[in-house]
């Protein structure tokens, strides 16, 4: 009893030493913000800065007045086309989104709407394959992408989106919850079919779980290397971080200001998501993981 | 007479088709391809595989004694390891401060968006942003350290082993901390608000609740964690590759066995056969070590209830079959 009453008192009265331990967290927190901010600051101010400046002195937290001389550089000079490679990244990564989550709201569907026989075994299934290492058995990909002849193609990045099993997890067990079965039902009574059912009931509801699994697919896509790099090896396909592979070879060695501007180029698209999008990204970060 | 009515099943079958075709094609295929490019001696523009005239397994024995690609797996297992630690230390000394209500923080909001944001950012532009900042003879950090007076003259980073070393372990730290923290965060508030009252009445200060309600009570979480972070740790490939020259340099000190086996199949001599092979070493010990790290995470008492309700229901199916026998439907 004696020990609960102080207990009580200790926090509702804080002392010196609380303050100092809240000031060092603090400190803390704005030292790992600071951490996160100040490189791609310095890369954004940078990318205004010509290279004499550049060389002088590296760091400086006010922008300059050189953006179009560096804008020039990159656009004239190089085989770094950020625009080209927006494009291209925007196709491929739409498409992948895309059929990802159509098709695992789809799977999804199947393993929560209907009785089957192999359900279970089929979801089993899923949960095994989630954790398959994709990049580790590139080599047999991209050689039957090369036989078949879809090198410097989209299709072998879009497609195999339409099997994502850690996606069809989770919009099954969002669905569970969330999707009641007699909506199903009262639709047949009203003759709807079950694909019908399907596209104009189930996927208006799954909404907000497609979203969050929608940015992340769309991310991950946008940022992917590995694969892309192997399939696309033509400057026309060319997605945006096989440009960013570009700033390390061409003639932007010497140019320091215009990798920087190039790298801004890259970063851009994806901030102006982040920034918009933030509070539902965290969420959704959270979301997955406590689901999956 | 039973009536049977529309039998909607054979829907969890069509609607199933595209993932199962999908996956069939574009995962398990290219699985089985790879192993068997692996028997092959599959090299340059070719595409006619042919066993490899030294054996079935030469190029497996040939990877498993190459020190470049052991060293490889090493590296990939020594940047791991050194980056995961410090990243699930800080994820959840932060998660903690964060989850804890009696301590009054400002713009916990703020703060996590800021820690996650290295993570959405593009790992290749991220690896060309830190070779540029750590740029020698003048790039921004030689310029602060020498204005800071920490150094008299330009460092070469890229020069030594281990600051190279240092740099992509700092830079896999820094991008996926925040996402940790954010993870270990929702696991912390889905513990029962209860264990922390607990703790209180019995007189735990902070660092005992920490230790003894929130560690324990997030393992699977942590263990989760853990899992997704080996198989994407070990399958490490943009920074290493895009921080320095492609090659792991300085000296090998950060190519790890993915960067070895791109630059196998996919530069020079393109040499399909052997980085199968290496693929395929890899794709074991990844498999292996999820596998292990599964069977550690599976819930016990979760598993133990899964047996009991499965026994209870054959028990009742039993018990239906035999009362279909005696012809009473109907109970």
């Amino acid at each position: 009893m004696a020990k609960e009453a102080t207990n009580v008192v200790k926090h509702r009265n804080h002392g010196t030493g609380y303050y100092v331990f809240i000031a060092f967290v603090m400190l803390v927190c704005i030292l790992l913000a600071v951490l996160s901010i100040i490189p791609f600051w310095i890369m954004i101010v940078n990318g205004t800065r010509s290279t004499p400046e550049i060389q002088a002195h590296a760091v400086s937290l006010l922008p300059s007045t050189h953006l179009m001389d560096n804008f020039k550089i990159i656009n004239e000079k190089g085989s770094f086309n950020a625009f080209v490679g927006f494009r291209n990244s925007l196709i491929i990564s739409t498409g992948a989104t895309a059929l990802a989550v159509y098709f695992s709201t789809l799977t999804a569907y199947a393993i929560v709407v209907y009785q089957w026989k192999l359900k279970r075994a089929f979801f089993t299934f899923i949960m095994a394959v989630m954790m398959i290492p994709a990049q580790v058995v590139t080599i047999g990909f991209y050689q039957m992408v090369y036989k078949v002849g879809l090198t410097n193609t989209f299709w072998p990045l879009i497609l195999p989106s339409i099997a994502a099993p850690a996606m069809v997890f989770f919009m099954k067990q969002y669905m569970e919850p969330a999707f009641s079965l007699e909506i199903v039902q009262s639709a047949r009574i009203d003759g709807a079919g079950e694909f019908y059912t399907f596209n104009k009931i189930a996927l208006p509801i799954m909404k907000p779980a497609m979203a969050t699994q929608a940015i992340f697919t769309f991310v991950s896509s946008w940022n992917n290397l590995f694969l892309p790099n192997v399939i696309l090896t033509k400057g026309n396909v060319k997605t945006m971080p096989i440009m960013v592979t570009m700033l390390k070879t061409d003639i932007y060695k010497v140019e320091y200001g215009s990798i920087y501007l190039g790298l801004t180029l890259t970063v851009l698209p994806l901030f102006i998501v982040y920034f918009l999008l933030s509070k539902y990204i965290i969420a959704g970060v959270a979301l997955g993981s406590v689901k999956g | 007479m039973k009536r049977k009515g529309v039998s909607y099943a054979k829907y969890g079958y069509i609607f199933s088709i595209p993932f199962v075709v999908a996956f069939l094609l574009f995962q398990l295929y290219p699985i089985f391809y790879t192993l068997f490019i692996g028997f092959t001696n599959l090299k340059g523009f070719d595409t006619a595989l042919h066993i490899h005239p030294k054996g079935l397994f030469y190029n497996f024995k040939w990877a498993l004694t190459n020190d470049t690609f052991i060293t490889g797996v090493k590296t990939t297992f020594l940047l791991w390891i050194c980056n995961f630690i410090p990243q699930i230390s800080l994820a959840l000394i932060l998660a903690a401060w964060f989850t804890n209500e009696r301590m009054k923080l400002f713009g916990k909001g703020f703060f996590k968006v800021v820690f996650y944001l290295p993570n959405i950012i593009t790992a290749a532009s991220v690896a060309v942003l830190f070779s540029s900042l750590f740029y020698y003879p003048v790039g921004p950090v030689n310029d602060l350290l020498q204005k800071w007076g920490v150094i008299d003259a330009p460092m070469d980073f890229f020069n030594d082993k281990w600051s190279t070393r240092l740099l992509v372990i700092f830079i896999q730290f820094w991008m996926w901390y925040g996402y940790t923290m954010i993870v270990l965060i929702s696991g912390i508030l889905g513990i029962s608000p209860e264990l922390f009252e607990a703790a209180d009445i019995d007189g735990a200060n902070g660092l005992q609740k920490f230790l003894f309600v929130t560690i324990p009570n997030t393992k699977t979480i942590l263990l989760y964690t853990m899992i997704t972070s080996l198989i994407g740790g070990l399958q490490m490939f943009d920074i290493p590759y895009l921080i320095t020259n492609g090659h792991g340099e300085p000296r090998f000190a950060i190519q790890t066995a993915s960067v070895f086996i791109y630059n196998q199949g996919f530069t020079g001599e393109h040499n399909y056969a052997t980085a199968a092979a290496c693929s395929m070493i890899m794709f074991v010990i990844i498999g292996v070590l999820s596998a292990i790290v599964f069977y550690l995470m599976r819930d016990k008492d979760e598993a133990a209830l899964h047996k009991v309700i499965k026994a209870q229901e054959k028990a009742y199916r039993q018990k239906l079959k035999e009362q279909k026998k005696g012809g009473n439907i109907n109970g």
